[in-house]
């Protein structure tokens, strides 16, 4: 038995016992770095009875890119595109995250316009990253169409963001204070248009796997893992809720604004794949809710401005640049990094596809942080990994590590 | 009435000799067009420009219209190995060993620039570009590249199959190059 | 949101009187300083003890100042009381020539695989870990790239132009 966080006691399935039987040769299987089930390059040594998995040792660091010591010769706002690369699914929560933290260190404030801005584009990222991580399950259980039909919603975000600022992927999306431009008729018609298409499409991917018997039949019982040994191992998002845990950073350490909007937590009972898969799809529903009930609130406000006021971080309009000298001094300061940037410790976590994506940084004073540290949520939680296929099949093995939705950016930084 | 000109364009046919029940050309441009449009890749992809090649196979920019329907992510199977995303120092050597299993005729193509060069990761950790333990035919720069340049890398490529003579495998300079990569 | 830190202050300084070294606040975030040896100590307190409750580690890592002489590195570590939504941070420093800190891995199993990066980073040893080697960079490395002294870029390229870069 379990408790949550409310202190009610929740079911909770243990793994599989396997007995060890001494005197049993167990062959050694390589999940290697390239493998088209591991979405991203990291090894895992199985070693197994058959086709039960015994003991696993996983190797990761393939794609290390020391983000942390770079951080430390970039000035703040070339940061962004550093933490872009992180959980690449879903880059403008890293970037949002990122800016929200100086933010906090600077105590600057920030418009209510600028924050239901934010909140739309955190959602839709939000929305593509569990998005890629459902189809994905699917595609390892050898499901492909779903694949197909989720990637062209995809294409509809990628231009909402375009139209935004420019990129698809890597967005490097908005600035310290709010964003470089307010958004464009172009943008607001294509997230209306995206709003009215989504529900209809969601519901067809729905149809295809939610109460498939092949699915289920493959999925439950994939991978299971306990509420308290989740706790344990620090686990946070989607793949702790699965487990009957209702922690979410939007709803315990509300920022940017969510603290104004209405939206479920969704739970699971078992922690395992089945679960995870759907409480990654209710979520994508609540997002959906969550970006209709800031459009209805951005409508309701008046018109305002889209940036915070931080002369010292956000770069004057050109206009003023070209003409005013003291904005012209401002836009020296900030792009050659001369600005005076206050001393302090910071942590600021917020709700990643994953979990909770926390950012800790240690400022001197100086024009690059002293010390940036991400708090990468699959870093953390692939640890358990081992523990969760014991007992398993390989191919729940497979179907397990695609349902945690181990992104290599974020794993190996 | 007049004739609605149609929008299909057909490509023609190589140079060579027709006549009725045969057609004669010079075996380099059959075997290049037959390889150029059934190439079979294999996704390498590491990181952020793995989600741009998905992407790129979906149905809104089709890889599947080049002849890649079938991905192959066994290298004994592959002609094209696409290396998409960074490789770090501790990848590479596993890059090499995948290049080495790949049977010949084998092409690369390197995708965003993180594989070209390094990219934006000028660190102690990250492989400045994979040409320095494999030898690379495309370089599709960008960060990540847009699809539309992933196909034109493709096409690129393409071309160089068509274009390669059936010879140039076995010949000398191509064996110097290798061995300059330590590759027998 | 009530004022935390001087709850638990007296509740660590009452439990722990000789090895708090400091308690204060930065920003929001109630901050403590504790000696290194008692580290495992103070978070087995903090997790059992029924007013504290702070069962789930956020985060663990490293931080090199050279400056301090003596105190030149520290482990920080993050701390979550889910019930009561209270966050604390407990960073201990320690001189450059003895980097060993017990284990936090007997209360938490997410401390296996940040105390690694942390010894990978900054060459910090965890006494008593089950599988203390490197895990993000590569086996054979040689120093420990995140403390200050270690050159960010490859020392060994030749390709590099500072004619063209002004280096």
């Amino acid at each position: 038995m379990a408790t949550d966080n409310k202190g009610t006691t929740i079911q909770s399935n243990p793994p599989i016992n396997v007995e060890k039987v001494e005197e049993k040769e167990y062959s050694i299987l390589n999940l290697g770095p390239t493998h088209p089930a591991t979405h991203g390059v990291f090894q895992n040594i199985l070693k197994m009875d058959g086709e039960v998995i015994v003991d696993s040792e996983p190797t990761i660091g393939y794609i290390h890119r020391a983000f942390e010591k770079l951080n430390e010769r970039r000035p703040y706002n070339q940061i962004t595109p550093i933490t872009d690369r992180l959980n690449y699914c879903s880059s403008p929560i890293n970037n949002m995250g990122w800016h929200m933290t100086v933010e906090k260190l600077i105590q600057a404030e920030i418009p209510k316009r600028v924050e239901y801005m934010r909140i739309i584009i955190m959602e839709l990222a939000r929305i593509t990253d569990h998005l890629v991580c459902n189809s994905v399950i699917a595609v390892d259980s050898g499901a492909l169409t779903g694949f197909i039909y989720v990637f062209e919603e995809r294409e509809y975000i990628y231009e909402i963001y375009e139209e935004i600022c420019g990129a698809r992927l890597t967005t490097n999306i908005g600035r310290i204070g709010g964003f470089e431009r307010d958004f464009p008729q172009a943008a607001w018609d294509k997230i209306n248009k995206f709003m009215e298409r989504f529900p209809k499409v969601l519901k067809e991917f729905e149809k295809l796997l939610v109460r498939n018997r092949i699915f289920m039949d493959r999925t439950i019982g994939a991978g299971a893992i306990s509420a308290d040994r989740a706790l344990n191992y620090g686990f946070t998002g989607p793949n702790l809720r699965a487990t009957g845990v209702d922690y979410d950073v939007r709803v315990m350490n509300p920022y940017s604004g969510y603290q104004d909007f209405d939206f479920k937590i969704p739970v699971g009972t078992n922690g395992d794949t089945y679960d995870r898969f759907m409480v990654r799809e209710e979520e994508i529903w609540e997002s959906y809710s969550i970006i209709k009930q800031a459009l209805e609130k951005l409508e309701k406000l008046p018109k305002g401005p889209f940036h915070a006021d931080v002369p010292d971080f956000y770069l004057p309009p050109k206009e003023e640049v070209y003409n005013n000298m003291e904005a012209l001094i401002y836009h020296f300061k900030i792009v050659m990094g001369e600005t005076e940037i206050p001393r302090g410790e910071i942590y600021h976590a917020v709700e990643g596809g994953n979990g909770e994506l926390g950012f800790y940084l240690i400022s001197d004073g100086g024009r690059t942080p002293y010390r940036l540290h991400y708090r990468r949520p699959c870093f953390i939680y692939y640890q358990a990994y081992p523990e969760m296929i014991r007992g398993n099949l390989l191919s729940d093995a497979i179907v397990t590590l695609s349902s945690m939705n181990v992104i290599a950016g974020e794993l190996d930084a | 009435m007049e004739a609605v000109k149609s929008k299909i364009e057909v490509v023609g046919a190589p140079a060579g000799v027709e006549g009725p029940g045969f057609f004669a050309t010079s075996l380099d441009n059959v075997v290049g067009m037959a390889r150029k449009n059934s190439l079979w890749p294999l996704p390498f992809a590491t990181s952020c420009c793995g989600i741009e090649f998905m992407a790129t196979m979906a149905a809104h920019y089709d890889l599947a219209r080049y002849g890649s329907e079938r991905l192959s992510f066994s290298p004994r199977q592959a002609d094209l190995l696409m290396v998409m995303g960074t490789i770090a120092k501790k990848m590479a050597p596993i890059l090499r060993q995948v290049y080495i299993q790949m049977a010949e005729p084998r092409w690369v193509l390197s995708m965003g620039a993180c594989a070209s060069s390094g990219g934006i990761f000028d660190t102690y950790s990250v492989l400045q570009g994979i040409d320095r333990v494999i030898p690379v035919d495309v370089y599709v720069p960008g960060c990540p590249p847009r699809p539309e340049q992933v196909l034109d890398g493709i096409m690129r490529i393409q071309d160089l199959v068509q274009k390669e003579s059936i010879r140039r495998r076995k010949g000398p300079e191509y064996k110097a190059m290798m061995a300059s990569y330590g590759i027998e | 949101m009530e004022d935390i830190l001087p709850i638990i202050e007296k509740r660590l300084r009452e439990a722990f009187p000789n090895d708090v070294v400091s308690a204060e606040m930065m920003r929001d975030f109630p901050v403590f300083t504790v000696k290194k040896d008692k580290i495992i100590d103070v978070v087995k307190f903090l997790y059992d003890d029924p007013e504290m409750q702070f069962r789930f580690l956020t985060d663990i890592c490293g931080v090199h100042f050279p400056d301090n002489q003596g105190h030149e590195l520290g482990v920080i570590y993050h701390l979550h009381n889910m019930r009561k939504n209270w966050r604390i941070r407990l960073r201990i420093f320690f001189s450059v020539n003895e980097p060993s800190v017990p284990t936090l891995t007997t209360v938490f199993s997410s401390a296996n695989w940040m105390e690694r990066e942390t010894y990978d980073f900054f060459g910090i040893i965890f006494k008593g870990h089950p599988n203390l080697k490197r895990i993000l960079n590569v086996d054979d490395m040689v120093g420990f790239p995140m403390r200050k002294e270690f050159p960010l870029e490859d020392p060994n390229r030749e390709d590099k132009d500072d004619s063209m870069f002004g280096r």
